[in-house]
């Protein structure tokens, strides 16, 4: 039983070495060939973005047990930070045209790590005051609350008190890209790592205690408030992280970028690959990101044998996407991972049971 | 300001809060009833509108209202059976999440079946006379709106409280299971929030686009949130708590864009959500809940 049981480990730790190997060799190639493959680095960089805040809502909203919905404006007040420091000295005259620069901002710029690091410490800021008050509702409320919050860090942020800042609703651009694919995974992979090791610490498990019982956890001595704090400001550290990330994809911002629909998007990814799973949402991450561009056809024209079939034409994708998304939460509301994490015992007992299914057929 | 500009900016005010209303009773009854947040009923409003504009197309008016009415019905009962009743004994993350798929849908379906670009409302005759009474001019709807929504109220109060169906809604929404044993029907109860809720949701639409003008697929979002607010304000689950909300919010808009703040006035509708869930969470005319253990 003993041997067995290191056997499985060695195997386990060759099977990780293998999965790194791979992703490394596959962002290596992709880097290499970065002109060819630009459309297939960019669905990747994107899908490592959106895996980044979909753990962070999760940590949220599968390990503590709070619906919030306010990820797109913690996200935007990342993205802001982010932009503002890094968008290069000599172009913020072009980029301010309109109103000008507030001469605070002028010359203030940081490295691409630590103006990230400081938009995730502000979205972080933002959440512990949002917090103190919010945190005390009960779910419906919470989200409904949160939601509201995102909405006003939008408004404020358009407002035209904030041109000189924010650029008001002309947004932001000339943002500096990612210098190559490892920049993004391995910003992605410091960030999901850190909340694995938060939510397999003890603070994770007063998370889960949380989760299932409130009463019970409070009455073994877990401060509620603190824990859902806690939770909640990490939550949108992150969220701020990949807001930052975000900018940088895209290169430019402005507050139409942040709208309640990037939260439902998110949490659409979150509830594929299953509420309480990081593994699952880091799968459901590239699974949504990369569905929706492989829908694209569905937008197309479609002729077959000379007849052109009408249903084909812009927004189908959508549609299908959201009766995709439907029957996930009606029939299979465990989503991919339900509350499983990935693991190489997984994969193969999956394997073992369908030929045994086979098998037991074939007789 | 003067006093004429004052009793102009009031009227439009209590006009938008009457639309707000009336949308709003759809969020409390069905709040009241399973507990669940309808994200889907902004769109349902919205959906209403483009229903209206293709009614209009094809029928006089007089029967156009009507058969949006019933098509909106339908489709808001339509929505409870497929998305929510399945869902019955689900954990109530798991409903608000269908109902957040279903507003995703509708928006899609919306911006696939009219595109995304803004849609011309048709006019119902009369509605848009302008209207003179000293210095004020305003259209006849502006008027109509807050009359025919305390009509509405009324009735709807004496159906809740003076018939069969009124007190079966009333014991579905105190106590699920203990209103199943008396032998309520509670699945046709819903069905019947739903309808109310919808038909309500689709006179609200007909109101609000009469003066907006164009319907786009996500112009019902925004209202759909606000009149969840509402519905809060006035203490979920109550009717006139929500139409007491749906004013209070449609004036306090209205006074911050006649004072230039209109960026702000979306944020304003959550600044006053925070505040009444601070100071009191049940809302203005809410019951107040206990947790057993």
């Amino acid at each position: 039983m003993k041997y067995d049981f290191s056997r499985k480990k060695k195997r386990d730790a060759v099977l990780d070495l293998l999965l790194i190997a791979v992703v490394l060799g596959i962002c290596g190639f992709l880097e290499a060939n970065k002109y060819n493959y630009s459309y297939a680095i960019s669905i990747i960089e994107r899908s490592m973005i959106y895996a980044v805040v979909a753990v962070s809502m999760n940590l949220v909203n599968g390990f503590t047990g709070l619906f919030s919905l306010g990820q797109a404006g913690f996200m935007a007040l990342g993205a802001y930070v982010t932009a503002i420091l890094t968008i290069p000295v000599s172009q913020r005259p072009s980029v301010y045209y309109i109103s000008g620069i507030n001469p605070l901002i002028a010359n203030l710029s940081a490295p691409i790590t630590l103006a990230l690091i400081l938009g995730g410490l502000v979205a972080a800021a933002c959440a512990a005051l949002i917090g103190i008050p919010v945190l005390r509702l009960k779910s419906d409320y919470l989200a409904i609350a949160t939601l509201g919050f995102a909405e006003i860090i939008r408004a404020l942020i358009a407002a035209p008190m904030m041109d000189t800042i924010t650029n008001g609703s002309y947004g932001l651009k000339s943002i500096p890209g990612f210098s190559s694919i490892f920049q993004v995974l391995i910003l992605t992979v410091v960030s999901i790592g850190l909340m694995v090791l938060l939510i397999n610490s003890s603070y994770g498990r007063m998370f889960k205690a949380v989760r299932e019982d409130e009463i019970a956890a409070e009455a073994m001595g877990i401060n509620l408030f603190h824990t859902k704090e806690l939770s909640f400001v990490i939550s949108s550290f992150f969220a701020g992280i990949s807001g930052g990330m975000l900018a940088m994809f895209m290169r430019s911002i402005d507050s139409k970028t942040f709208q309640v629909s990037l939260t439902y998007d998110i949490l659409l990814i979150v509830v594929i690959g299953g509420i309480g799973s990081v593994t699952g949402s880091v799968l459901g991450a590239f699974v949504v990101t990369a569905g929706r561009e492989l829908l694209r056809f569905f937008d197309e024209p479609l002729t077959v044998a000379g007849v052109s079939i009408p249903l084909f034409r812009p927004g189908f994708r959508m549609v299908i996407f959201s009766i995709l998304l439907m029957v996930v939460v009606l029939f299979y509301s465990r989503g991919l991972m339900g509350t499983n994490e990935f693991s190489w015992d997984g994969i193969f007992g999956f394997f073992r049971r369908k030929r045994k299914a086979v098998k037991a057929e074939g007789r | 300001m003067s006093l004429t500009t004052f009793l102009q900016q009031c009227l439009t005010g209590i006009s938008l809060g009457g639309a707000y209303a009336l949308i709003a009773i759809g969020y409390t009854m069905v709040y009241g009833i399973l507990r669940l947040i309808n994200f889907a009923h902004g769109d349902i409003f919205m959906m209403a509108g483009y229903f209206m504009i293709f009614a209009m197309a094809s029928m006089p008016w007089f029967i156009a209202v009507p058969f949006v009415l019933l098509v909106t019905t339908v489709l808001g009962v339509g929505i409870e059976r497929v998305a929510y009743k399945p869902l019955r004994s689900a954990p109530r993350m798991s409903v608000m999440i269908s109902a957040i798929g279903v507003s995703y849908l509708l928006q899609n379906l919306a911006t696939y079946l009219f595109t995304a670009l803004p849609m011309a409302y048709p006019e119902i005759p009369g509605l848009k006379k302008i209207f003179k009474i000293g210095g004020l001019s305003a259209s006849f709807v502006t008027f109509f709106t807050p009359v025919l929504t305390i009509v509405l109220v009324y009735l709807l109060i004496t159906l809740i409280h003076h018939t069969k169906m009124g007190m079966a809604m009333r014991a579905v929404s105190k106590d699920y299971e203990t209103a199943a044993l008396m032998g309520i029907d509670i699945n046709r109860t819903i069905s019947f929030t739903f309808a109310i809720g919808s038909l309500l949701a689709a006179i609200g639409s007909i109101l609000y686009f009469t003066d907006r003008m164009t319907v786009f697929p996500f112009s019902g979002s925004l209202p759909g949130l606000k009149c969840f607010v509402a519905a809060v304000f006035g203490g979920i689950g109550s009717i006139p708590g929500a139409v007491v909300g749906g004013f209070v919010l449609g004036m306090g808009e209205t006074a911050l864009v006649a004072a230039g703040y209109s960026t702000f006035s979306d944020a304003f509708t959550f600044v006053v959500l925070i505040i009444i869930l601070l100071v009191r969470p049940t809302g203005l005319f809410g019951e107040k809940t206990t947790n057993k253990v």
